[in-house]
């Protein structure tokens, strides 16, 4: 069985993440861009997942919600880079609780023997934002996350 | 107990020596000169090893008699691999779920497409 691998080295603002899929290329390609499939496996199954846009050209915007079911939504949207391929493709990438932190991702698939590797390499504004981002954007307890985010980003803010 | 601080543990751990420092402290409290025993460094550059450590959170130090004992605090290292963790299950979650569907997708090309995709299940 196939593990996530995620890295987020010391000293550098960057999030790396690589899994093997058992499948050729082009339909794990589809299964990371097609609205109608990325909704079927992107994201906790205790959120819903709800496709606002997903416009896989160069310059097209994505966006899309996670719901939970007390009807908090957590949004996150950008745009494309480049012209998507099942070689890759590059994404902005923003969470809607943290306005202004955008990460910069690149997605590049290979396929050996049937079966494909997706790594993802983010790279975010700051090593504050991407420590963050680990401990806070992807967790439990979202709200809670928002308030240590707001002191953990006050620090940052450059005195005159 | 303060938060910890990832980038001053990640970087305390960054170091082979500090690394070795905190597997014998696992053993027990010791001091700076039965730490320093098995390593080919002197008492100083061990100190400034332990200073480090000590600023990381990832030990703490007190005094017994003439000694300043070093001991092991476990919180900062389990928090620096928990945030980690996290991150690692949430992808973890969607991979998962994205190996049925590339399984589905295979064994019928053109599925119907399933109507409960998308909603949350416990």
């Amino acid at each position: 069985m196939s593990e996530t691998k995620v890295q987020a080295p010391d000293g550098v603002p960057f999030i790396d993440v690589s899994r093997e899929f058992d499948a050729p290329r082009d339909l794990v390609f589809r299964a990371f861009t097609d609205p109608d499939l990325l909704v079927q496996w992107l994201g906790p199954q205790k959120y819903e997942m709800v496709i606002d846009t997903y416009d896989v050209r160069a310059g097209g915007s994505w966006r899309y919600v996670h719901r939970d079911d007390a009807g908090n939504e957590f949004g996150f949207h950008g745009v494309f880079h480049g012209e998507p391929s099942p070689d890759g493709f590059v994404q902005t990438f923003e969470f809607e609780g943290a306005p202004g932190h955008v990460a910069l991702d690149r997605l590049t698939l290979t396929e050996a023997g049937g079966r494909t590797t997706v790594h993802t390499h983010s790279v975010y504004q700051s090593i504050e934002a991407r420590n963050a981002m680990v401990e806070n954007g992807m967790t439990e307890g979202m709200n809670e996350g928002f308030n240590r985010l707001d002191a953990l980003l006050g620090r940052l803010v450059p005195v005159a | 107990m303060q938060p910890t601080n990832l980038d001053a543990v990640f970087g305390a751990l960054a170091d082979p020596t500090r690394r070795a420092i905190l597997a014998r402290l696992t053993a027990g409290d010791r001091t700076v000169a039965e730490i320093a025993a098995p390593f080919a460094m002197s008492q100083p550059a061990i100190s400034r090893h332990l200073k480090v450590l000590e600023g990381a959170g990832l030990i703490t130090r007190s005094r017994r008699a003439t000694a300043r004992l070093s001991h092991l605090e476990a919180a900062p290292l389990r928090d620096a691999t928990e945030w980690l963790a996290k991150y690692q299950a949430w992808w973890d979650e969607s991979h998962g779920r994205l190996d049925a569907l590339l399984a589905r997708l295979q064994a019928d090309p053109d599925p119907t497409p399933d109507p409960s995709g998308s909603r949350p299940t416990e």
